[in-house]
């Protein structure tokens, strides 16, 4: 029997190679969880920085204009345009399958009811995610390369109240102005196509509607809308903060601007369906359908 | 009631560092490093690319916060103050950045008035004769301030930049790399103007520079940094902290190689890098 050490046998070795995979397995995803959770932490105080400066100072009316025109004026024929084509692709989606039903006339109401609580607010807000966040982590991300925003703080202004506030604000003030444009061309998109195009009887069409869809299926619109605004203002700010270095941080800080702004939009939208719904059957035990009774 | 500054706040650097240690994560950039300059002086920071002069300098004025460490600018400890504070004390640096750092959506009158739209309540006749006497003073003509940083050349906009750090008279003068980039003309008016502005206004300064010639004709005191991953355990990295006439008497070899532009051992390590 050898008892020479320094010769491992075979098993020996096979067995230290495989506890050392384990371990640097172990160890990369350990590492992944933790950058994922410093992240997180990073994330939330940037935020809370954010709402701080918020508070304490507002944005000065010069600083806040071109904002407020980037984000609102500059966006709403893209946003209108696509409210109308989910407008349109909606009739042309349901038509076939509640004519099988003989319920054509109840379309108004799904079409309608769909824009104004979901549709129209999850569409406009990833258009403005794709539109206005990009370019938003762009243009601070190149700020950040370029030494802008230490520039900024170096002459005591303090970069979140300066470039974050008035964008967030922005975000939060405009949104839901923007998903009422959405929802309102989604309707006007909706209607041409089903009564115009597709023949649908106009005053079914419109009575439907009138039945089903409240006040509180457009409230519960805007009042996602708000949430997502405020999602796609931090994350895009946030990126655009803290980009790597050259050309590529700035092109991947914009990527992952939209890609998180779009996950958050998603995720919140199924949460605040949820919280709503609640909400709803609170008020209204009842409830009601548009397939009767 | 004496108005003047005290006696004890004369003796009082204007900013030191203590035990100041920087690091990025796993990456050690500044490691002890102690040093303190007085009131009045213009310190030249040079060393090896990557040796952490410019961190050093972002440090000073807390855009880089330390990992360990204190920053003390008279007498406060800057690395502790609030938020509000800070800015407060930030009024009383001028930062001059490497790329100049103009905000590209303004025009160059409105990067040179921005920190006195920030700070201060003049009417906008005021701000307006102020800048142009800033931009006079860098050599830069009125028409310059309806432009944009981009429609500049590279010294232009350095001297946009100086107008600007030097906009609100601060105490702290910090220059990142003035001269780099341009030619050696541009460089001498960058030169004649950093001795020109510690002549018109009573600052303190430091300029980080790998330039020697610049560091000669400026410096009353040179401080040399070596890069963190190659010291020996234990060694300092701050190889040289004297006038710049001792630079050509130090005995230690690196001061020596980098003072002269010599590649020397560095050349050698490249060669077998390659090699091996």
């Amino acid at each position: 029997m050898s008892l020479d050490v320094s010769h491992p046998t075979e098993p020996e070795e096979r067995s230290r190679v495989t506890s050392g995979a384990l371990q640097e397995w172990t160890a990369d995803w350990g590492g992944v969880a933790l950058d994922g959770v410093q992240a997180l932490g990073d994330m939330a105080l940037f935020s809370w920085h954010t709402l701080a400066w918020l508070t304490r100072r507002l944005p000065k009316r010069e600083t806040l204009l071109p904002v407020l025109y980037q984000v609102g004026v500059l966006s709403l024929p893209v946003v209108a345009l696509t409210g109308m084509f989910i407008g349109m692709v909606l009739a042309v989606q349901t038509f076939f399958q509640f004519q099988q039903l003989g319920m054509e006339t109840r379309l108004g109401a799904v079409i309608n009811m769909s824009l104004a609580r979901e549709l129209g607010p999850v569409l406009a807000a990833t258009m403005l995610a794709g539109r206005v966040g990009s370019a938003m982590a762009a243009e601070l991300g190149t700020m950040r390369v370029t030494e802008q925003i230490d520039a900024l703080a170096s002459m005591g202004a303090n970069p979140i109240q300066y470039l974050v506030v008035p964008r967030f604000l922005s975000f939060v003030l405009l949104i839901p102005t923007l998903t009422v444009m959405a929802v309102f061309m989604g309707v006007v998109g909706g209607y041409f196509y089903s009564v115009v195009i597709l023949g649908i009887d106009k005053h079914h069409y419109l009575y439907n509607t009138q039945q089903f869809v409240g006040s509180f299926d457009l409230f519960s619109g805007l009042f996602k809308s708000v949430f997502f605004g405020v999602a796609i203002s931090l994350v895009s700010c946030y990126q655009g903060f803290h980009c790597s270095a050259g050309a590529e941080g700035v092109g991947k800080a914009a990527t992952s601007a939209f890609v998180q702004s779009f996950v958050l939009i998603l995720a919140m939208d199924l949460c605040l369906g949820i919280v709503l719904d609640s909400i709803y059957f609170m008020i209204w035990p009842e409830g009601g359908s548009i397939f009767g009774g | 009631m004496n108005a003047s500054i005290s006696a004890a706040e004369l003796d009082r650097p204007l900013i030191a560092v203590r035990q100041l240690h920087v690091r990025f994560g796993r990456q050690e950039v500044l490691r002890d490093i102690n040093l303190s300059i007085p009131r009045g002086q213009t310190l030249v920071v040079i060393g090896e690319s990557g040796c952490g002069k410019t961190v050093l300098l972002k440090t000073l004025v807390n855009l880089v916060r330390p990992s360990s460490g204190e920053v003390i600018f008279d007498g406060r400890r800057l690395d502790r103050l609030g938020d509000r504070e800070l800015t407060q004390q930030r009024i009383r640096f001028g930062f001059v950045f490497q790329s100049a750092a103009l905000f590209d959506s303004m025009t160059i009158g409105q990067n040179v008035a921005f920190p006195l739209r920030q700070h201060t309540n003049y009417r906008a006749g005021e701000i307006q004769e102020m800048v142009l006497a800033r931009l006079a003073e860098v050599g830069l003509p009125d028409s310059v301030t309806a432009k944009k940083p981009a429609e500049l050349s590279g010294g232009m906009r350095k001297r946009v930049g100086l107008a600007r750090a030097l906009v609100m008279n601060p105490e702290l003068v910090l220059y990142d790399e003035p001269t780099t980039g341009l030619d050696p003309i541009m460089s001498d008016v960058i030169n004649e103007l950093m001795i020109r502005t510690r002549r018109n206004h009573p600052v303190t300064s430091v300029i980080v520079t790998h330039d020697m010639l610049s560091a000669r004709k400026v410096a009353d005191r040179v401080v040399m940094l070596h890069p963190v991953a190659r010291l020996k355990p234990g060694e300092p990295q701050v190889v040289f902290d004297g006038p710049p006439s001792a630079l050509d008497r130090c005995g230690d070899a690196r001061v020596r190689q980098f003072v002269h532009g010599e590649a020397g051992e560095r050349l050698m390590e490249m060669r077998s890098a390659a090699a091996g």
